[in-house]
């Protein structure tokens, strides 16, 4: 892919929404005087302004540009991501979690744990969260700079200091406010600078039932496509309907995944785990200035979250659909690469002897290091021995026979192709904030849970509210350090990241189970949460041990103890790990409180419990504003969409 | 928290919407997509945008919002 050139309109776009992030953190700066201003904004925000934080926070650049990827890989069921894991997961936590994490007056998710269990609870959930936060925020900065060296040809390091450098200015100016509030101006520039892609792209494919006939093309023949092995062929609809190739089983969907799998694994354990416990959002939700607003910002969030798969599955969509008009010149980007090894298969091709394709096809093979497409590769060397064709005309030649695709370049490459000048800078900047809305959230919710119950609880109890707020401070500047450390680690040692990214999985995939029993079984001791959190944690790694997806081989992809199942996909394998820990987690918890006593009485319990909680009367709210109320009519137009696309 | 977020999301779209409505009046070939002026239309509906949060931040300085 050659470099995009960026003329004077995209590059002034791009300052100014630098220009203002920076500007909201400047003029927030002077509101900072306390700890609790600089860390938990005080609670002082409006529902509608932590609402649209909530989800922007989620929305780092990895959600933009991987939901586009699974949309064209995958189709409408990667929607399941959204309407059955989280908007159910956020009604929930608007509903039932809010009150507790609300009203115990905890500063972040571990100190409720502390308020709730213990100690050790508290411990082991704030160092698994500080370092996955770290993690996180490395490796979407890293994917960003990568990013940004390929399609702008900038620098990785300059990419990656900048763009960190400007998060950092505004998070250590004005702390959880200016990263809240700049999450919400991120929210617009992310929905108003991807629409136009959408909208153009939709309007090339011929509209939307349009695209929906070519999906049907995509189905009954992904191979064509390179999205599965030649041979392979699903229902019509196994692009454009969310349900049907689900019910249908495992093999006729191009996910291979099964229904309990996803309802359960995905649509319960893994959203809710993500959606209710996850320091990262439900900070936001925590900073609101009263218990109504602070029930309503999931809700708030919930709606335009709702309607994301519009704006971030349908380009990878419309990216599939388009490479079935021959016309239209598109292929999903193959695997970047650079000029010297095109150079090279160039001239594989023009050596090549055109009677005899097998050798011709293996010559240019090896000159590009990636499967491809040998039919397409023969009839190319034979049309060049024809008639002699250019450099360019091969080149693109050979950038569409290579039969792997790199789904991440998709929703870019629409970009690319749709774009002039102008909008270009436009959706660039879009992806920018995107990436930055995502630091600064773990940057905020790390330092938060660093200082509050790292290090006040442990290394330096007792001292003044300003000693916390420098702490803070300087925290943020640690944590952006420590991002850029993680994004260089990723960069050079991409397996460990794997490795990394399959722990955290383990650690989080049986966190729900224990906050389930935590808020609604009084007798849940403190004992049992931790036993029950390191079981579940530990059978996640037994059951990855024993399982693998089809086609893996033994080792970090699972399975290296001994393959006691084979999964027909990862995500099967996943979604059913998620399944397993949080049933385990579940049990054990159960069990143990069972079997020891109680430290905690019901006095100690009362706002921290549901049964040992006064309920909530919300008499004095207009029907609109009651969380209850709006969760039922969001739960309703949820399932209407589920229906659509049934 | 002192500071009306809608005034720096309706500057800054304000801003932008007139440069891409300004770029595409007078850029017209540098601005087609699939035959439509792209950055004139998308300029326009980000400036719309951002009046309108203006507007609404001007309003709410005078009666603020109570929830």
């Amino acid at each position: 892919m050659q470099a995009i050139q960026l003329q004077w309109i995209d590059y002034t776009i791009l300052v100014a929404y630098v220009a203002f992030v920076i500007g909201i953190g400047w003029t927030l700066a002077r509101y900072m005087k306390t700890s609790s201003d600089f860390l938990t904004s005080a609670r002082s925000i409006p529902t509608w302004v932590t609402g649209l934080a909530f989800i922007s926070a989620n929305l780092g650049a990895l959600e933009l540009v991987g939901m586009a990827a699974s949309g064209a890989k995958y189709g409408i069921s990667t929607a399941h991501f959204y309407w059955v894991g989280a908007i159910p997961a956020m009604i929930f936590l608007a509903v039932f979690m809010m009150p507790f994490y609300y009203g115990s007056k905890a500063r972040s998710v571990p100190e409720y744990l502390k308020m709730r269990f213990d100690e050790r609870v508290r411990a082991l959930n704030s160092v698994a969260f500080a370092v996955m936060t770290i993690f996180a925020s490395g490796i979407s900065m890293n994917a960003l700079a990568k990013l940004l060296h390929s399609l702008l040809g900038w620098d990785y390091n300059v990419a990656l200091w900048v763009s960190s450098g400007v998060v950092l200015l505004y998070v250590l100016k004005g702390g959880l406010t200016s990263a809240i509030y700049t999450e919400v101006l991120q929210f617009f520039m992310i929905v108003l600078g991807f629409a136009p892609v959408v909208y153009l792209g939709l309007k090339d494919v011929g509209g939307w039932h349009a695209m929906n006939t070519s999906l049907q093309t995509v189905a009954t023949n992904p191979a064509a496509l390179y999205l599965k092995d030649p041979g392979t062929t699903f229902a019509p609809n196994a692009w454009t309907s969310a349900w049907q190739p689900l019910v249908a089983g495992p093999a006729h969907n191009p996910m291979g995944v099964d229904i309990f799998a996803m309802v359960f694994g995905l649509g319960f354990v893994l959203s809710f785990g993500y959606w209710c416990t996850n320091f990262l959002v439900v900070q936001r939700a925590m900073a609101a200035k009263n218990m109504t607003a602070a029930r309503n910002t999931p809700l708030v969030a919930a709606v335009p979250k709702m309607f994301f798969p519009f704006l971030v599955i349908v380009p990878g969509m419309i990216a599939a659909a388009l490479c079935t008009i021959p016309d239209k010149g598109y292929r999903i980007p193959p695997p970047p690469l650079s000029e010297a090894i095109y150079t090279k298969a160039i001239n594989a091709v023009k050596a090549a002897n055109p009677a005899d394709a097998p050798a011709a096809v293996k010559s240019v093979g090896d000159a590009l290091g990636k499967k491809i497409d040998g039919d397409k590769i023969a009839s190319l060397v034979a049309a060049n021995a024809a008639s002699k064709l250019s450099d360019d005309q091969i080149k693109l030649g050979i950038y569409n026979s290579i039969a792997e695709n790199d789904y991440d370049g998709v929703i870019l490459s629409l970009v690319k192709k749709y774009c002039p000048p102008g909008l270009l800078g436009l959706a660039l900047t879009a992806l920018l904030a995107s990436f930055m809305s995502g630091m600064a959230g773990n940057v905020t919710a790390f330092n938060t849970v660093f200082t509050y119950d790292l290090y006040q609880a442990y290394f330096a109890p007792g001292k003044t509210d300003r000693h916390y707020f420098l702490t803070g401070k300087v925290i943020t500047v640690v944590g952006i350090l420590l991002s850029i450390g993680a994004a260089y680690f990723a960069s050079m040692y991409n397996n460990c990241m794997d490795i990394i990214q399959l722990v955290f999985g383990f650690v989080n995939a049986p966190l729900f189970a224990t906050f389930l029993l935590g808020m609604f079984w009084a007798r849940t001791t403190g004992t049992a949460a931790f036993i029950g959190l390191f079981g579940g944690i530990g059978s996640s790694a037994l059951f990855h041990a024993l399982t693998i997806a089809q086609g893996n081989t033994p080792g970090i992809k699972g399975g290296y103890l001994h393959v006691v199942q084979v999964f027909p996909s990862e995500m099967a394998q996943n979604f059913w790990l998620a399944a397993f820990a949080f049933i385990a987690c579940f049990t054990l918890t159960l069990v143990i409180s069972l079997a020891t006593s109680r430290t905690k009485s019901d006095t100690d319990l009362k706002g921290l419990v549901y049964s040992l909680t006064p309920k909530i009367v919300d008499h004095n709210i207009p029907i609109y504003q009651k969380p209850a109320v709006v969760g039922i009519v969001l739960l309703i137009v949820c399932i209407i969409l589920n229906f659509i696309f049934w | 928290m002192g500071l009306d977020i809608r005034w720096p999301i309706g500057l800054m779209f304000t801003l932008i919407g007139a440069l891409l409505t300004a770029f595409g009046a007078v850029k017209k070939s540098d601005s087609m997509a699939l035959d439509i002026n792209i950055n004139l239309v998308w300029g326009v509906i980000l400036l719309v945008f951002g009046v309108l949060m203006l507007l609404g931040a001007i309003s709410g300085k005078k009666n603020p919002p109570s929830a």
